[in-house]
């Protein structure tokens, strides 16, 4: 029998080295020679530059160079708009270094070369910079008033980009409707808080003539992409390498200014340059998320079954939209939910502001869309007197309608189409473990006798995963017995060299330890895009398989030719291939890779190379002296999954606290390589999603300056603010890649507002208040419970 | 995040930080278990010249009882006082608030006496030290002397304290006969500064049921530690009843004048102020009660 090893919860191979503090990240990459940079940022939020006057901070002791927007030649270029898209009709981006205006607090205005970080923050403090001040745009209902001043006075317009969305008939269907509900509902300003800030290390390796960049960056490939089309560089040489990177959570895929400037000044000073970026840099330089303000309808007929949804909501993009229109894009496609919306009609018009750009944070645009959906249903339920339950249950795509199309175009350029799932199957098991009904009908009614004000919650989502353009990957059985595979994928604490490995030694039937993942350097694989969109799994995972298949091929080939046999009479087992029924006749994988290899292998214990008689060639047309393959898997559009959450809170009205006293997860990412791993997948997001809905706020006040750039003041949940949760998985399915997988790095984020707002609503009931806004914070929540406070 | 350039100097004993001290006041900064100084210096918030390092001065950390007070000295880390047997006997407000400082690496690294210099408004343990009436010993080249709780804290992270004097000593009394007290804050998530917080000490009559003696020390609502003067000469006499613990809430909430700030607004701490000294004074009357009954 072959081992099982894909589905099996074995430990990360990550960890020994990272929690014993082995790990390598960028910071910790120290060159002899180096210089360190520090920024002068913006300190307001939209401003004209009159004058920079530099003199003092170059004469600093230890200050190298002091660079403004004149002198940083090839950077001088606009950073480029990464993902247009037709809609986007106003897309803006930025100069490295600002050139004479800035537009949000935080704009690198410019950058200090010194012997210490300590000395070019010294000097960063002389620069001397005159500025006219412009009216900034931060509320963006203001912003889209005909009056409102414009963030970027050029384009006429603080509107990037309107969209609309139409599926069916709208208009007849809300005409028509039984009942039509409206919400205006909000999420505020977040964004990825991850434990590593960014870094960059760069030197010109004037030996090889290749340019190197250590880089936390989630996409390596693209950094090299384009660090070499702008310095007129071949690819190859640049080599730029994520090493360890410690959480990503979409933040760190972009291509920023100082991933262009960093490298730059390695160049032009031909010396090893570093820049690390500290926590209040994060707060202002690196992309945020999540503001939106949804005004949606729901009109549904008697039985409470959905007959359309109208959603107008306004994005804020921030100052910048160098990553497209992607998160609302998201929103509007992802909406529907799991639920059959036959007349949809959403529109939605990207603003900008006077704050940091907006990009993708775990979830993007996910949360929005699941909060709107859910509180909407929940609404339909209340206001229909059914269980919340069952209003889902009465709207759920049935497992027998699969491939099922909402009817827009995704985020990939896809149709948005569902490729499989069990929506009812997920909320009986859900509601199965929540012991459900006697929850609501004893428990509940219990606890609220006692004079407790405690809710129940429940909420379901899909997330479109997977989504292309492709990834590839290489694997090789090496003649000592390892494999060796790359990809061009780098990781930030997902785990991919376990479960890349996995998928490979079930395929070759070898021991997980003996497969050697390499990852995050271009001088290891040149083609890919990045990990973002919980895509590494589902596009990466299957190249990964169909190389490993490959192999396998390769290898049941060769040793039927030296075994003389035919192929089907061969199996692959124990690390070995060998004819059925006689193991003895057969090779390690190890003696494959040698036989595949007319070479001497000194110090190799078990050589089967023996000496043979001329027959052409040593190595004939046709064949390679190893057993290696590379393959690509392009995704033909998203897979989805999908899962379902339940939460018991508990609300000291007094003080308004919120107590997560129980929280029930089940969740389907098709096949699992590894549940551990699907696990902490689950937890992380839903913690995060736990800091979306009650903790993580971005405060800026109305001249554009945030409040809160600190950890003392921005507040993410830590181990004593998250409930123990009970997950359980559905498993169905994705036939749309080799391994039936799906992808679940954002899961968890994207239901947690919606389920915290449905428990607390729940709780709040005597008091008859809607949760429309996340995150709550203890003050809103005395604020419902205590309507006569001023 | 790179503090500017500052001189560093580790004296080896209390006499030569003070002597040091003397000479350099204005320019100069003790630096104790540095949680709050060090963030400071590294978002150039504070820009000292020179730094006088004391956590080599072991003649300054300890806790030991002394003529009706416990006493701890300044470089005494929150983790030994959380774990200190004598604390938890005599000074239990103390250790039931000292739990709420933080997490445990902060707890691990911050001292006793840099919490009290650096007289953060939300800080718990400027809060305990006036809720208990306690003193706080500053000693400089020019000699020593013991300052009142009250009168040490000024406002926001401002002291009685001299620029050339250092806070080597902070007393707790201990609590008469018949006293129960209890720290009770809320706070947006464990270990931050409080939203709002206060310790209440309630001593009862030899029945039992009457107050004879009440304080509220409240944490988050003010520049300093605040004392509820007004329900704390209320509650005296008053029976032990949820009524009196509401009537208190009341008068508490209207003589206190908190600020609002992005976690909390000042309504929303003026009223949770009113529920905290609520419930914190049935607990300490509770426990009054019960530590007689042991």
């Amino acid at each position: 029998m072959p081992t099982r090893i894909f589905g099996e919860p074995i430990k990360r191979a990550e960890d020994p080295r990272l929690l014993t503090g082995r790990g390598r990240y960028t910071d910790d990459i120290d060159l002899p020679g180096q210089l360190h940079v520090a920024f002068l940022r913006s300190p307001l939020a939209h401003a004209r530059i009159r004058s920079i006057d530099v003199s003092a901070a170059r004469d600093m002791p230890g200050v190298v160079a002091v660079w403004t927007y004149a002198d940083i030649g090839p950077c001088q270029r606009r950073m480029p708009l990464l993902i247009p898209h037709p809609d986007l009709t106003h897309p803006y981006t930025r100069y490295a270094l600002a050139k004479d205006e800035v537009n949000h607090v935080g704009e690198p205005v410019a950058m200090v070369i010194a012997e210490s970080r300590y000395l070019a923050e010294d000097a960063v403090e002389a620069i001397v910079v005159e500025w006219e001040e412009l009216p900034p745009v931060v509320d963006i209902e203001r912003a889209v008033q005909p009056d409102a001043p414009l963030v970027h006075e050029e384009l006429g317009t603080n509107v990037a980009a309107h969209y609309v969305g139409i599926v069916g008939d709208p208009e007849g269907a809300f005409s028509r409707a039984a009942h039509v509900f409206r919400e205006r509902l909000i999420i505020e300003r977040s964004a990825g808080m991850p434990i590593e800030t960014r870094a960059i290390v760069a030197v010109w390796n004037d030996v090889e003539g290749v340019l190197e960049v250590w880089d936390t960056t989630q996409a390596p490939i693209v950094i090299r992409n384009a660090l070499a089309a702008l310095f007129g560089l071949a690819p190859t040489q640049v080599r730029v390498v994520a090493p360890d990177v410690g959480g990503g959570f979409g933040c760190k895929i972009m291509v920023y200014p100082e991933e262009v400037l960093v490298p730059y000044a390695a160049l032009a000073l031909r010396r090893p340059i570093k820049w690390t970026e500290d926590r209040l840099e994060h707060f202002v330089g690196t992309n945020h998320e999540r503001l939106q303000i949804h005004d949606a309808e729901i009109a549904v007929d008697a039985e409470g079954r959905i007959l359309g949804i109208r959603d107008r909501f306004l994005h804020d993009a921030g100052a910048y939209t160098p990553y497209g229109i992607i998160v609302p894009i998201i929103t509007a496609c992802q909406l529907p939910g799991p639920y059959k919306v036959p007349n949809y009609h959403v529109e939605f018009r990207a603003v900008y502001s006077n704050t940091v750009p907006v990009s993708p944070y775990r979830g993007a645009g996910r949360p929005h869309a699941a909060f709107v959906m859910e509180r909407l249903l929940d609404r339909v339920a209340d206001e229909l007197g059914l269980d919340r339950a069952e209003v889902r249950r009465r709207n759920f795509i049935q497992p027998h309608e699969f491939p099922y199309d909402v009817g827009l175009i995704f985020q990939d350029g896809a149709p948005t189409r569902y490729d499989s799932g069990n929506y009812p199957g997920m909320l009986d098991l859900l509601l199965q473990q929540m012991d459900y009904d006697r929850l609501v009908r004893e428990e509940l009614p219990r606890l609220r006798a006692e004079g407790r004000c405690v809710g129940v919650g429940i909420a379901c989502y899909v997330e479109g995963t997977g989504i292309g353009p492709y990834e590839g990957a290489t694997v090789r059985v090496e003649p000592t017995g390892q494999v060796y595979v790359a990809t061009g994928m780098p990781q930030q604490g997902q785990a991919h060299k376990t479960v890349l490995a996995q998928i490979v030694a079930e395929e070759l039937q070898v021991p997980v330890e003996s497969v050697q993942v390499f990852e995050g350097d271009t001088a290891h694989f040149q083609f890919g895009s990045g990990t973002y969109a919980s895509r590494s799994a589902v596009v990466c995972g299957s190249a990964v398989a169909l190389a490993a298949r490959k192999v396998r091929e390769q290898g049941l080939q060769l040793a039927a030719e030296e075994l003389e046999v035919a192929v089907e009479d061969l199996v692959v087992e124990d690390g070995r291939v060998y004819v059925r029924g006689a193991p003895e006749r057969g090779f390690t994988w190890a003696q494959l890779a040698q036989l595949a290899n007319p070479l001497r292998y000194a110090y190799a214990g078990d050589l089967v190379v023996r000496p043979r008689p001329w027959t052409g060639p040593t190595l004939p047309p046709g064949k390679q002296p190893t057993l290696e393959a590379t393959e690509y898997y392009s995704p033909p559009h998203a897979t989805w999954a999908s899962g379902a959450v339940g939460l018991l809170v508990e609300v000291d009205i007094e003080t308004g606290q919120l107590f997560f006293r129980k929280l029930w997860v089940v969740h389907d990412c098709g096949k699992m390589i590894n549940p551990m791993v699907v696990e902490g997948q689950v937890h992380g997001g839903i913690a995060q999603g736990i800091g979306g809905a009650f903790y993580e706020k971005l405060y800026y006040d109305e001249n554009g300056q945030l409040l809160n750039a600190s950890f003392m003041d921005f507040l993410i949940p830590t181990a004593m603010e998250i409930p123990r949760m009970e997950v359980a998985h559905q498993e169905t399915p994705s036939p749309l890649n080799p391994l039936g997988v799906k992808g679940v790095g954002e899961a968890g984020a994207i239901p947690m507002p919606a389920v915290v707002a449905a428990a607390v609503e729940d709780a709040l009931r005597p008091f008859g208040v809607r949760i429309t806004r996340m995150p709550l914070d203890p003050d809103q929540l005395w604020r419902m419970t205590h309507p006569e406070s001023p | 995040m790179k503090p500017p350039r500052f001189r560093y100097y580790a004296p080896h004993s209390l006499e030569e930080a003070l002597a040091v001290l003397a000479e350099t006041a204005d320019e100069a900064k003790p630096l104790a278990g540095g949680q709050s100084l060090i963030p400071m210096l590294n978002m150039r918030l504070a820009r000292p010249s020179l730094l006088i390092d004391l956590n080599g001065l072991h003649e300054l950390s300890g806790i030991e009882l002394d003529s009706g007070a416990i006493v701890v000295r300044a470089m005494t880390r929150h983790r030994t006082v959380e774990r200190s047997p004598l604390v938890a006997e005599h000074a239990p407000l103390l250790a039931e608030a000292i739990r709420w400082v933080g997490h445990l690496p902060i707890r691990t690294r911050g001292t006793v006496g840099g919490s009290v210099a650096h007289a953060d408004p939300a800080a718990e343990l400027p809060g305990v030290l006036v809720a208990l009436d306690g003193t706080v010993q500053l000693t400089s080249q020019r000699g020593q002397r013991l300052v009142p709780a009250q009168d040490f804290f000024v406002d926001l992270l401002t002291t009685a304290a001299e620029p050339d004097e250092l806070v080597t000593e902070v007393r707790f009394p201990f609590l008469p006969a018949r006293t129960g007290t209890a720290w009770l804050e809320v706070a947006r998530r464990h270990g931050d500064y409080a939203l709002v917080g206060v310790g209440a000490v309630v001593s009862l009559a030899e029945d039992f049921t009457t107050i004879t003696e009440a304080r509220l020390s409240f944490i988050g609502v003010g520049g300093r530690p605040v004392r509820a003067r007004l329900a704390e000469s209320a509650l005296r006499g008053q029976p032990v009843a949820a009524e009196t613990w509401r009537a208190a809430a009341a008068t508490v909430r209207g003589e206190i004048d908190p600020a609002g700030d992005i976690h909390a607004s000042a309504e929303y701490r003026r009223y949770v102020a009113g529920v905290l000294a609520e419930r914190a004074l049935a607990l300490a009357a509770e426990r009054a009660r019960e530590g007689a009954r042991r």
